[in-house]
């Protein structure tokens, strides 16, 4: 059987289960609000998806990002699970994962093919997210609203970073093409 | 008009879905890039994808500062009553300085010659040109520099054409997905929802494709019809009519062949052996990842064909999951 691969280790999940979501949520909005200051152009390549709520879900975290990327004003909101949640799509990976979908490193497409990432909900507003996160060229440096100077070592250093918390943890290799594609 | 590749070897297109995607193939080494505007004129109409009128003018520049190509694909077919759409996408690619426009509608390849006498036109694998008389006639009529050719031909189907084509020179997808259907041509994501890839941009499009979990499996539909259950030890792929599994008669099977990606490259010393001039790499909706690797792969591939040594034919089949991948139609007669 085909199983997500990256999950962060059981009891990391557990401690994390513990914290209270107010301050991972003002934490977050903060990293969004930095990542779309420095991408201003990334909700408008949403088009007519600009507005949709999407539930971005750690598989392997006790909590859920609802996000609401729109121009002007992007909303985030943070819940223990899904349960009498509005949204228009989820996307769910292990925490891992989702974050090498950010910076490039994983082809988006080809962790769906291998049942890395599964998708639920409006498939248009998925791919557009896909896309414009694809675009954006975010890096740690600018979701964390660093300043130029360290842009470059700070990066180098995550990359070193991500990199080894990938080989440990077994998380997908960083993308080559996949099997099966989009409609050609 | 119409100068012949200056290129060593043979030229390799790759796809540039968004500004991002087109750096990313540009510094991996293509030596041409394909794209297309944000809207109904090019058949890669996928949400977030594609170029706004600025993002086309500085992706083109970027382009030829580092010393590659921008072929701007205009390639659907113009909607009764809006061809204004397209003409001025035709004249604002031209403007922005691409150095070919990709086009299938017969009008607007017209109305491209007309307008623009010097402009490089390229013949999309929408026109589905696929007989030496077809692309006679573009050659002759509108100075069709180059012919991409459908995906549903042989080794030797392509020789013959290419021959027959010069000077009009033939481009050939190598890798990504694989359409199995005369382009152009295939109705059946209209029949399925509505779109097509030949009048919106769109095969089987994301708007109207669904995935549901279900005990044992994913299963796909597109339109409201089911055309996929993926039980949940083999890969999932993205849900389109003629890739779907069918039972038909007892037996559970693709109406094709397993649809796995194409990869010709073990056929690149042919093709080029044969005249093609340039090779396509399919996926302008494909991440950066993708593309960074599939390009350096082939630049390397079509550099050292152009030395005179041997592909490493390894390498590149080791980027395609599960190393399965297929050579399409180029080595069998396949309709």
């Amino acid at each position: 059987m085909m199983v997500m691969r990256g999950y962060l280790p059981p009891l990391l999940a557990k401690a994390a289960s513990v914290l209270p979501l107010l301050p991972l949520e003002l934490a977050a909005r903060r990293l969004l609000a930095n990542a779309m200051a420095a991408r201003p152009s990334f909700a408008r390549r949403l088009g007519e998806y600009s507005g949709r709520t999407f539930a971005v879900d750690p598989a392997d975290c006790p909590f859920v990002f609802l996000i609401t990327p729109d121009e002007g004003r992007t909303a985030v909101h943070m819940a223990r699970n899904l349960s009498g949640a509005a949204y228009d799509a989820r996307i769910s990976a292990p925490l891992l994962v989702l974050l090498g979908m950010i910076d490039g490193t994983y082809d988006g497409d080809a962790l769906f093919f291998s049942r890395d990432l599964m998708i639920e909900g409006d498939t248009g507003a998925v791919l557009a997210l896909r896309n414009a996160i694809e675009n954006a060229e975010l890096d740690p440096s600018s979701v964390l609203g660093l300043p130029k100077s360290v842009c470059g070592p700070f990066n180098r250093a995550t990359e070193v970073f991500f990199d080894d918390l990938r080989r440990m943890l077994d998380a997908p290799e960083p993308s080559g093409p996949n099997r099966k594609a989009y409609p050609a | 008009m119409n100068a012949p590749s200056t290129l060593r070897g043979p030229e390799l297109v790759c796809p540039a879905g968004t500004p991002a995607g087109l750096r990313t193939a540009v510094d991996a080494g293509a030596h041409s890039i394909y794209c297309g505007y944000a809207d109904e004129t090019n058949a890669r109409n996928f949400p977030g994808l594609n170029f706004d009128r600025t993002e086309m003018r500085e992706g083109i520049a970027y382009a030829h500062e580092r010393g590659a190509k921008a072929l701007v694909a205009l390639n659907t077919f113009v909607r009764a009553g809006a061809m204004d759409i397209w003409k001025r996408g035709v004249d604002d690619a031209v403007a922005a300085g691409a150095d070919a426009l990709i086009l299938a509608d017969i009008a607007l390849i017209a109305y491209a010659r007309q307008a623009h006498p010097k402009q490089r036109l390229h013949l999309s694998v929408q026109a589905a040109a696929a007989t030496p008389e077809a692309i006679a006639f573009y050659r002759d009529r509108f100075s069709i520099a180059r012919v991409v050719l459908p995906r549903v031909l042989t080794v030797e189907e392509i020789a013959r054409l290419t021959a027959h084509a010069a000077p009009c020179e033939t481009e050939v997808f190598v890798f990504g997905g694989l359409c199995v259907m005369a382009e152009g041509r295939c109705m059946l994501s209209s029949y399925a929802t509505g779109k097509s890839p030949n009048m919106t941009g769109v095969c089987s499009p994301p708007s109207h494709v669904a995935y549901r979990d279900e005990e044992d499996a994913l299963v796909a539909s597109v339109g409201g019809f089911t055309v996929e259950r993926f039980s949940k030890d083999e890969p999932a792929g993205y849900p389109t009519l003629c890739k779907g599994r069918f039972l038909a008669d007892g037996t559970v099977s693709h109406l094709f062949e397993d649809p796995v990606s194409l990869n010709a490259i073990e056929l690149l010393p042919r093709l080029a052996g044969v005249g093609v001039t340039a090779f396509k790499i399919e996926g302008r909706q494909r991440g950066r990842a993708y593309v960074a690797a599939v390009v350096q792969a082939f630049r390397r591939a079509v550099d050292t064909m152009a030395a005179g040594r041997k592909i490493d034919v390894a390498e590149l089949r080791a980027l395609t999951e599960g190393q399965r991948d297929t050579t399409g139609a180029y080595k069998k007669a396949w309709r």
